[in-house]
């Protein structure tokens, strides 16, 4: 009785509101399915990547592969230089953009005044994340290598690497620094906490591990660019490794994009070997930065 | 400390403000001694509240939020070591009016007091005051509980952490002395590096009261403190804050006529204006506000005929 009360005020009856409740579940199943589907196309095409590269590169590894300079013989050639740096450029680039960026998110979102001027450093902001990355090759060496007159030397590419990442960091720190429930501030300055107080021990830690991870992000962006690298860098064919900041230098990406070009077959699995090397290189800074933002995590809600 | 040399302070950290802050103490401490013999002997002997010295007084303040008047001309002396309720429709600027007192308004862009706000006789929004003392000595519990991401301890050892104490036997102390007034130490000594948000909310509120008390406090503001709690967790807080107004000068927004009438002494009715701006009705003992209003709103407020 009551139900067909109901149905009347909806203008349906019952076997029409069962009609067409059945095809409203058929769409929602249907668009399930779209929606996994979509999902195996990225994860099936990183598979296929994956393994192939492992196919033909894992034989190649081994610790001569590490230990060696790169060679014209594929079956001699070795990543140490390439590798080293790596590791330098990677490392300064690290040491320059978390400070930076960590400082420029806490002013735009903890101090900055809402006018104009800051309205317009963060729309530059924004539009710097999207600049092309060879542009930041060929400002860093116009501004590094030329006018400051370092040279093509591992500095130069870190701190072109800084201002290539340093707006993903200052976005992906500003999102975690916004996401600190503004109760935790009031509840800091109530206390008589002063400004840089609130930010130091209250917004700083809840927000360290949202940073962390745009820093990994940032990093893992830094290690496999190739381009603005080789307008810095400029050598493929480097033996020997840098021992300071000064000192010429190789990274992965140019390596392999040199292997990569050679027609012979066997450098493909030099190739595959080096990409794999890469990886290994990567995950294992983000798994760093994992632990330590894991670390931060449970400190701060001690 | 002289104008000559004071003018040039720009803000509350040259050090002449911690003069002022200084001052703002010691004008309260004059009362000490009256006060804590009338509650020392017995809670009747102490002067009926409208006769208490006063501590926080407005003299024609208005609050603008740009061009929006939020507050129109208020003009009041809210007692010492007294329970304050202010009551009023939702919107007609009671937590704005509250917020007055621990300058917490100075963090809403565009916001401006017209008028005099004193503390003890200090005039609070004078530049000299250091903000940051000022809210060390004007503590603040928020409607909803929100106790820092930290262990309870760490809770209420924040406020003294900030202000320099280190010393762990010292730190311990004040744990237990806040948690104990706050009727919470029984509950949470055995886990006091549990993290603060996994308590209960009446616990939590309980919490940020006793955190707010580690900071040594002249005044105490409640933002409706019971309004996000159930029942039982309300009365307990009830409870609290009538004892706690012994020794502090509380001041509580709340919606709840029989809370006002149960916890507060003294009691102030907020009205909104044509023009959407708070003003003072009515401000006299919570019993003759109740019993016997001299404005008609007022009684039409607290019997429920409009809200």
């Amino acid at each position: 009785m009551r139900q067909s009360q109901i149905d009347t005020v909806r203008g349906i009856s019952a076997e029409q509101f069962h009609r067409s409740l059945r095809g409203r579940r058929l769409v929602g199943k249907f668009a399930v399915i779209i929606f996994l589907f979509s999902t195996f196309i990225g994860l099936a095409t990183l598979a296929a990547l994956i393994i192939d590269v492992l196919i033909d590169g894992i034989p190649w590894i081994d610790w001569d592969f590490l230990s060696t300079y790169p060679s014209r013989h594929p079956e001699d050639a070795g990543l140490r230089s390439a590798l080293f740096g790596t590791i330098w450029v990677a490392g300064l680039t690290a040491l320059f953009t978390f400070p930076i960026g960590t400082a420029t998110a806490i002013y735009l979102e903890e101090y900055a005044p809402r006018n104009r001027m800051t309205q317009f450093i963060e729309l530059n902001i924004t539009n710097l994340a999207g600049v092309p990355s060879i542009v930041y090759g060929l400002l860093g060496l116009a501004v590094f290598v030329s006018f400051l007159g370092m040279g093509r030397v591992v500095l130069a590419g870190a701190l072109t690497l800084t201002l290539l990442v340093l707006p993903l960091l200052i976005v992906a720190g500003r999102e975690a620094i916004r996401a600190v429930p503004d109760s935790y501030r009031q509840g800091s300055l109530a206390l008589g906490a002063t400004r840089w107080q609130t930010v130091r021990y209250v917004v700083l830690p809840s927000a360290l591990p949202g940073i962390l991870t745009g820093t990994i992000l940032a990093m893992s962006r830094a290690i496999g660019e190739a381009a603005p690298v080789i307008a810095i860098a400029a050598l493929v064919y480097v033996t020997f490794t840098p021992g300071h900041p000064f000192e010429r230098f190789t990274v992965l990406p140019i390596q392999i994009f040199n292997w990569v070009s050679r027609p012979q077959a066997d450098w493909q699995h030099v190739t595959a070997a080096a990409i794999i090397i890469l990886l290994i290189v990567l995950l294992s800074m983000n798994a760093a930065a994992i632990l330590l933002r894991d670390r931060f995590q449970r400190r701060s809600e001690e | 400390m002289t104008h000559q040399q004071t003018e040039h302070a720009n803000n509350g950290m040259a050090p002449e403000a911690s003069i002022t802050a200084a001052a703002m103490d010691g004008a309260l401490t004059a009362h000490d001694g009256a006060v804590t013999a009338a509650v020392g002997a017995a809670a009747p002997e102490r002067p009926p509240a409208p006769d208490r010295p006063i501590s926080l007084r407005t003299e024609n303040m208005s609050l603008y939020y740009g061009d929006f008047r939020a507050l129109r001309d208020i003009t009041v002396g809210i007692p010492e070591r007294t329970v304050t309720a202010i009551i009023g429709a939702s919107g007609c600027g009671k937590s704005s009016f509250l917020r007055s007192f621990n300058r917490m308004n100075d963090l809403i862009p565009n916001a401006r007091i017209e008028g005099i706000v004193e503390m003890s006789g200090v005039p609070i929004y004078d530049r000299r005051v250091d903000v940051a003392e000022l809210r060390r000595a004007v503590g603040m519990v928020f409607q909803r509980p929100n106790p820092l991401p930290l262990s309870i301890y760490e809770n209420i050892a924040y406020g003294p952490r900030r202000r320099g104490v280190r010393n762990r036997a010292d730190l311990d102390g004040i744990v237990q002395r806040c948690l104990t007034q706050a009727a919470l130490w029984d509950e949470v000594k055995d886990k006091l590096k549990q993290p603060g948000n996994e308590l209960s909310g009446g616990q939590q509120q309980r919490l940020c009261i006793a955190r707010t008390l580690a900071v040594e406090p002249d005044v105490i503001l409640m933002d409706e403190p019971c309004s996000a709690l159930d029942p039982a967790s309300t009365l307990r807080i009830e409870e609290l804050m009538q004892e706690l107004g012994h020794e502090y000068t509380i001041l509580v927004v709340t919606h709840n006529m029989q809370q006002a009438a149960r916890v507060s002494e003294m009691t102030a009715f907020l009205n909104m204006a044509e023009d959407r701006a708070g003003a003072l009705v009515e401000f006299g003992p919570t019993s003759e506000i109740f019993t016997n209003p001299q404005e008609k709103t007022t009684e039409d407020y607290i019997t429920g005929r409009f809200s």
